[in-house]
């Protein structure tokens, strides 16, 4: 009996039974191009961030990203949704791979320097994480993009009716993983998807 | 002797069940539904962008004010544990003098705050000097 061979075999055979741990699923819509069905991605978009640069999907090639969509003076449920965002950032402060990206959805009183300031009293990084504004139906089409509701309506208190969600995107532009901004619970789940996806790129 | 026992311990089991019970439970709700949005669940309020309630100075030593804040907002630059904030707060003009004052006395004994009680006719003291 090869007694070391043996043990080397078990040790090999244990490491293999490690359970792998699941890549996460594409959750985009599929769609067909030339007669065959494909996951869609995020669209080509340009916007302007926090220190008045251009932020476009160029911005994230490479990289997954977070995305959600937020306004400063929100009284609903924005600001849980911040401080659920500053929870990612703080947690992946060090992983180059990741960025996180909020848009506006109130262009007319979020300008740029509006933006700079509320970034800078979070104390965030501005490569790290973009706060975005633009062309207001330009950002609510692209909402639609990342399984987010928004639309302007005047009768509710925000005068806003949205869906605040947090959205997964990979490399490649596909949404990974999406959570509920603001339920803790549901964000913490949702920080286990990102390290899955870092895990892959 | 044995119903002088049999007393201490049911007195005894009464103060403690009141000090299990949370003071200010409507104080405790509305805040939920108007206030914790912004100020969070834990009083701790967003960093930077929207001031603190728990374990705040301002809150301390401004108390004739909180009443004034409340119904008919702020927009001054203030100054909360030593950080400056501008973002302005709306009013809540919905809120009764009394609901008012069960939010106060709540935060001020909410996260650990020790900050004293306030009574309603302090509070509508208060509103009727910051009346505009
Ligand atoms: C829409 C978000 C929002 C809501 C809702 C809100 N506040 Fe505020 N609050 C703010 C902001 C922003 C400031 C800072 C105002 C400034 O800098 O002038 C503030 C300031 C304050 C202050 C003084 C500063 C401090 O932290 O001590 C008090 C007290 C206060 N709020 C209490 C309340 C109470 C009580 C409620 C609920 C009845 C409430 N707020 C609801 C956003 C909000």
């Amino acid at each position: 009996m090869n007694w070391p061979l043996l043990a080397f075999m078990t040790v090999l055979i244990l490491l293999g039974c490690k359970p792998e741990e699941k890549p996460l699923p594409i959750l985009s819509k599929k769609e067909e191009v030339n007669g065959e069905m494909v996951y869609q991605q995020i669209p080509d978009f340009a916007f302007i961030g926090q220190d008045s640069n251009r932020v476009s999907n160029a911005t994230f090639a490479g990289k997954a990203y977070v995305a959600d969509f937020f306004f400063t003076s929100c009284p609903t449920i924005c600001p849980v949704m911040t401080r659920n965002m500053l929870k990612i950032y703080e947690r992946f402060q060090d992983s180059a791979e990741l960025l996180l990206l909020s848009h506006t959805i109130d262009p007319k009183r979020d300008s740029v320097g509006r933006l700079a300031q509320y970034a800078r009293n979070l104390g965030v990084r501005s490569g790290k994480w973009f706060f975005v504004t633009g062309d207001k139906d330009e950002i609510y089409a692209i909402a639609d993009d990342y399984f987010n509701v928004v639309i302007e309506d005047p009768t509710l208190p925000d005068g806003f009716d949205h869906s605040g969600r947090f959205v997964l995107v990979d490399p490649q532009r596909h949404i990974r993983a999406y959570c509920q901004g603001t339920d803790s619970v549901a964000v913490k789940k949702f920080m286990e998807d990102i390290e899955t996806l870092l895990d892959e790129i | 002797m044995r119903s002088k026992l049999i007393l201490f311990l049911f007195s005894a089991a009464l103060t403690l069940v009141n000090c299990e019970r949370k003071p200010y439970r409507q104080g405790e709700i509305l805040y939920q539904n108007f206030c914790a949005n912004c100020h969070m669940d834990d009083g701790s309020g967003l960093a930077g962008n929207i001031p603190p309630l728990a374990q705040a100075d301002y809150v301390r030593q401004n108390q004739e004010r909180l009443a004034c804040i409340i119904r008919y907002g702020i927009e001054e630059e203030i100054v909360v544990n030593g950080k400056a904030y501008s973002n302005p707060m709306a009013a809540i003009p919905e809120l009764s003098e009394f609901e008012i004052a069960n939010i106060i006395n709540y935060i001020n004994q909410a996260w650990g705050n020790d900050y004293g009680y306030v009574p309603v006719k302090e509070i509508r003291k208060s509103l009727e000097e910051c009346k505009k």
